[in-house]
């Protein structure tokens, strides 16, 4: 019944925002929270169980955001309709850039996801006939039976359901053969080979899922603040996504959303700061991950004595 | 046309020189210590902002630029005492997001210490163009390329002629066996720092009278050094340098020849073709792996 736990832990942390939020504003930085730690979920998939860094991930919630945005503006098809296509073309595109790519070892498909992210952004912000160029371009409110898709209230609902159903997912998958296969040929391809893992085929799966839940993140993002920009596939980007993940704690579900939660509203408290806003964004960090380097999650459970026996 | 590809050669040459000496300094901490340093674009804006800044002190422009050096060296000793050396044995992925937040502090710094504008240096012999095969020739080209090929002269001279080096290049080779030996390996680490800050110090001089700098140059420098030494294949010096180079090269002829809005793209797209056919990269080991 461990896969549960963190479907059950989010689903109540939801709820506790829900009952305490005084704001719009606060539910807007909590639904943004759970649209990045569903991406985020996804990626410590690849990066946490596989063992594998992508510094282009961004480029599939761009895919996600602006199929959501194009389809509708230029092919008159529903938002959500044109959102589920950029999932399937995202997934699609991660499994032929994967298929070849993830043979190789090492740091291979960090420069191939790189390069590909950064082809991504080139595009959206190069092709401004149909994406609107650097300016970015609106997004068609949605609209299901008769309800239309927007506020912070209704979005919140919805991107807490789409988390817990993100992390149960992901949970019903670490538990399964090919979670398991996973950490094995994160641990030793040669010795995961042995047993007679087919490591290039899982190591795909793993970027396909990561792939897939990024663009579902897209969607959302594009649908929830009605205007999508190239930034979104940028680099920087990528790079937050990659920190929530290590952040909080690779190969904990928990711990991406932590990371999701800490990389999108630190920035907000440290406005604060203003004009040193940067500086302590790097230097919290360097200081987490020197002092955390399991990342946030794992090293907090590890010190809590009694749950020692359980994990692992 | 013959002119237009000397001008596209000579344009692809100097960047790459560039990238060919930010990708020496990936090399250099990547085979020292296992780590990919993403703050390593950070030095190369540093050493040309302090050098812009110190120069509006007043300081003739050679002092500024050893001064500037000098500087980026305190602050990659810096990363290493306080950061890399503190977190060593954490996870190769940590490291990275280590170096990643060092490079947003460092950022960060910049913009507060100095300012948000770009600024540009003086180019060290005038502007006037040299003529070569038809195409204009910035003198401050011929510096960015000898100054690259003294810091390969320099680097390949110390690392096969000194002993020192040779304890580098021990350490690159197999860090527990260097231990055992007597090689003081985190010094090593922390040497290896020092020189990639002031090899990325020193590329930041030279090519800002060229394309300028301000404090957010140094994350796309990253990428394409990074790149770079990649297509080389990571921890080989001679890779780094070709790599660069031929990054650079990719880049002015496809911007040039196809497309200047997808010049970025190329190079990737070439590296990616590389990785395919040669996983270790163009001079990358060839090695069987241990279990």
């Amino acid at each position: 019944m461990q896969r549960f736990l963190s479907p059950l832990i989010l689903a109540l942390v939801a709820l506790g925002v829900w009952l305490l939020a005084d704001s719009n504003f606060v539910l807007r930085i909590a639904t943004l929270v759970f649209i990045f730690g569903v991406a985020a979920i996804g990626l410590n998939v690849l990066v946490g169980d596989a063992g594998q860094v992508s510094l282009g991930h961004a480029g599939f919630l761009g895919i996600g955001a602006y199929a959501t945005a194009v389809g509708p503006a230029a092919l008159g098809v529903h938002p959500l309709l044109a959102g589920a296509a950029g999932v399937v073309i995202a997934g699609a595109l991660a499994f032929a850039v994967g298929r070849p790519v993830l043979r190789l070892k090492g740091h291979a498909l960090a420069v191939a996801t790189l390069g590909l992210g950064i082809l991504i952004f080139m595009v959206l912000t190069n092709e401004a006939w149909l994406t609107g160029g650097p300016d970015g371009m609106r997004v068609a409110r949605a609209e299901v039976f008769g309800v239309r898709l927007r506020g912070a209230a209704l979005w919140f609902i919805i991107s807490s359901v789409v988390l817990v159903l993100a992390a149960l997912v992901a949970e019903t998958l670490k538990a399964s053969p090919t979670g398991r296969a996973l950490r094995a040929l994160h641990d030793s391809e040669v010795a995961a080979a042995t047993a007679g893992i087919d490591v290039a085929a899982y190591k795909t799966v793993a970027f396909v899922v990561a792939a897939v839940y990024g663009a579902i993140a897209g969607v959302m993002l594009a649908l929830f603040e009605g205007f999508v920009t190239p930034d979104v596939a940028g680099f920087l980007t990528s790079i937050e996504l990659v920190t929530m993940v290590v952040l909080g704690g690779m190969g904990s579900v928990l711990g991406a959303v932590a990371g999701a939660a800490i990389l999108t509203a630190l920035p907000q408290l440290l406005t604060i700061f203003q004009e040193y806003e940067h500086m302590m964004l790097g230097l919290v960090m360097m200081v987490v991950m020197i002092a955390l380097r399991r990342g946030i999650v794992p090293s907090l459970v590890a010190l809590w004595p009694q749950r020692r026996g359980l994990k692992r | 046309m013959t002119a237009d590809l000397a001008q596209f050669a000579f344009s692809g040459l100097t960047v790459g020189a560039v990238y060919a000496l930010v990708a020496l300094g990936f090399t250099l901490i990547y085979n020292a210590s296992g780590v990919i340093n993403f703050a390593q674009g950070e030095f190369v804006m540093l050493g040309g902002m302090t050098t812009v800044f110190l120069g509006l002190f007043g300081l003739p422009l050679w002092l500024a630029a050893i001064l500037a050096i000098a500087a980026t060296v305190l602050v990659g000793l810096a990363l290493w005492a306080f950061a890399i050396e503190t977190a060593r044995g954490a996870s190769p992925v940590t490291l990275i997001i280590i170096t990643i937040g060092a490079s947003i502090f460092l950022r960060g710094a910049t913009e507060l210490v100095f300012d948000k504008q770009f600024h540009a240096l003086p180019s060290i012999s005038g502007d006037t163009p040299l003529r070569v095969l038809g195409a204009a020739v910035l003198p401050q080209t011929v510096w960015v390329l000898g100054g690259a090929l003294g810091v390969v002269v320099v680097l390949w001279t110390f690392l096969s002629r000194t002993l020192s080096g040779k304890a580098v290049l021990a350490t690159a080779a197999d860090r527990v066996a260097a231990k055992l030996v007597g090689i003081n390996t985190a010094a090593v680490v922390g040497f290896s720092f020092a020189v990639s800050a002031a090899i990325g110090a020193l590329a930041g001089i030279l090519i800002t009278p060229i394309t300028l700098t301000s404090y957010d140059v140094g994350t796309l420098l990253a990428l394409k050094g990074f790149a770079a030494a990649m297509l080389g294949g990571i921890g080989s010096p001679i890779g780094a340098v070709v790599g660069g180079l031929l990054v650079g090269l990719i880049e002015a002829f496809g911007a040039g020849l196809i497309s200047s809005a997808y010049k970025d793209a190329f190079a990737f797209l070439t590296i990616l073709a590389v990785l395919f056919f040669l996983p270790a990269g163009l001079f990358g080991a060839r090695t069987v792996e241990r279990v």
